[in-house]
């Protein structure tokens, strides 16, 4: 009995301790993004890999999820004779939830786990520690780039990701089921209000924090994990980032819609 | 007294601890500007703890450190900053940046604290490169290069801004006896010409006997002795002559706690 309550005691404080770090370790990265010199290029870089390099994965999952949505929505508004109604239907579920989400957990798999692995073997390796040796802030020269190459790109590759969604729901509506393409367009423009698009963007603007924080957060403590070094360590946190990244990202989401809608 | 012979660096009574586990026990050691000090003992003595408490990673529990007048335990962060562009850190491993080609790491400290225009910075690296029989690798990535090949690049970034003290981890640990030997003979390269301070954190008799102006001797997070290399190959304290004889710690086994520990849960 006093073994498990002592246990639950221990995972509690273990818990706290670490959302405590976390906290601290995002405070530390927000304000490093103010100190000098800080590295253009450095920002690029992380753009050109969370962003560029993003949109293969981004193209094809919105363009499958549209196509999707469509035959849904289609198969649903067609019984009640409303299937007019399906470019309204796809678009406003894809600006205000799925392309949000969607974006997000593909990031969350290709770009969280890859920085969060980085983060962590830098750790193990003392790259962390030279940069601190060298008298280079680690949060301004590693972390900073990354937060804002996220803060920049998640809401532009969101936005991709809702026209190629809008698109393949085009390709489903007027190209197989006969729907007639014009009314397709109309429907959005009427449906799509300057509210959703702003739902879109703030959503997609904390996912990438929430991404980008926990990763390269999850990455930095490596060292925290007990009973487990090196690669091992590594493996675990990255899989720890992966999960609770993801669902962060979905209790905030619910956070979020109930503010905003 | 010349300058050379003035101290530079003084630990006074530090003790250090992970948890509740004391790893250093009140070290006093001083470091003379312009020598090469060995801090050696086995694996588990605290040398690489008292490095981390040198080099301001980690914050000593008691004692201070002072580097010339400094309190490295209460300075500020710019008197911190100033102290760290002061300071070269070769880590065991290299520790370059894995994102970064050989040139660019050891380009690194230049580009982030001075206005040097990239010409000068290119040369200033190749400088360093050849010195550190590196010519010609600038454009690998650390990935393409062998243990010796990291240390030494490591250790042209840890020199690239010239300090005034130079931090050197296990130079030869993990090397080949030629590459070790190389090694040794590029440290006192490194402070004939550039008249450095130079710790050495080892466990390598020979490297350390090579090296060394001075010698500290750590064992289980005490310091034993510390001077010339005569007066430690002299010393007649038993953890001395075991580390310098290569004498294995006896394994004492207490036969009641033995037989309890390998009889619990078995009931």
């Amino acid at each position: 009995m006093f073994t498990a309550i002592e246990r639950l005691g221990t995972s509690v404080i273990q818990s706290l301790e670490e959302v405590g770090r976390m906290t601290q370790f995002l405070y530390r990265v927000v304000i490093s993004i103010f100190g000098r010199p800080f590295s253009f290029n450095d920002l690029l870089k992380q753009i050109a890999f969370i962003g560029a390099k993003s949109m293969p994965i981004i193209l094809l999952s919105g363009l499958f999820t549209g196509m999707v949505l469509a035959l849904q929505f289609y198969d649903a508004l067609s019984r009640i004779g409303s299937s007019a109604l399906m470019g309204s239907a796809v678009a406003t579920s894809l600006v205000q939830e799925l392309g949000p989400v969607m974006t997000a957990l593909m990031l969350i798999a290709r770009i969280g786990s890859a920085t969060c692995a980085e983060i962590a073997i830098m750790r193990s390796e003392q790259q962390f520690d030279a940069l601190t040796c060298m008298a280079i802030n680690p949060y301004r020269y590693v972390m900073a780039p990354r937060l804002l190459a996220a803060i920049i790109s998640v809401p532009l590759l969101t936005a991709i990701y809702n026209l190629v969604g809008i698109l393949g729901g085009y390709i489903v509506g007027v190209l197989f089921k006969d729907l007639n393409g014009a009314a397709y367009m109309q429907t959005i423009i009427d449906a799509i209000s300057w509210s959703d698009l702003r739902m879109s963007v703030v959503k997609s603007m904390l996912f990438a924090v929430i991404i980008i924080w926990i990763s390269m957060g999850k990455g930095f403590f490596v060292h925290y994990e007990k009973g487990v070094s090196g690669a091992e360590a590594v493996s675990r946190v990255t899989t720890k980032a992966v999960v609770s990244s993801a669902i962060t990202m979905l209790f905030v989401d619910y956070i979020a819609s109930s503010f905003l809608i | 007294m010349s300058e050379r012979n003035l101290p530079f660096i003084q630990v006074k009574d530090l003790s250090s601890y992970y948890g509740d586990r004391e790893v250093l026990r009140k070290i006093n050691l001083t470091i003379n500007a312009g020598e090469i000090l060995v801090i050696m003992g086995g694996s588990g003595s605290g040398k690489s703890t008292l490095l981390k408490n040198m080099l301001g990673l980690m914050t000593p529990v008691k004692g201070e450190i002072r580097f010339n007048e400094l309190n490295m335990c209460q300075a500020n962060k710019k008197e911190l900053f100033k102290l760290r562009r002061s300071m070269g850190v070769a880590f065991q491993g290299g520790a370059l940046l894995s994102s970064l080609s050989v040139g660019d790491n050891i380009k690194l400290p230049l580009r982030q604290h001075t206005n040097l225009d990239e010409n000068t910075i290119s040369i200033m690296t190749r400088l360093k490169l050849e010195l550190m029989n590196l010519a010609g690798f600038e454009d690998l990535m650390p990935s393409e290069l062998s243990g010796g090949m990291l240390k030494r690049a490591g250790l042209a970034r840890a020199v690239i801004m010239d300090p005034k003290i130079l931090f050197f981890d296990e130079p030869s640990a993990g090397l080949d006896p030629v590459t070790s030997v190389e090694l040794d003979e590029l440290i006192l390269k490194l402070r004939k010409a550039m008249n450095m301070t130079i710790v050495v954190v080892t466990h390598e008799l020979e490297s350390a006997f090579t090296i060394a102006d001075r010698i500290a001797v750590l064992f289980d997070g005490e310091l034993v002795i510390t001077g010339t290399v005569d007066e430690i190959k002299n010393c007649t304290d038993e953890r001395v002559t075991n580390l310098i004889n290569r004498t294995p710690r006896e394994v004492q086994i207490d036969g009641e706690k033995y037989l309890k520990r390998l009889t619990e849960g078995a009931a």
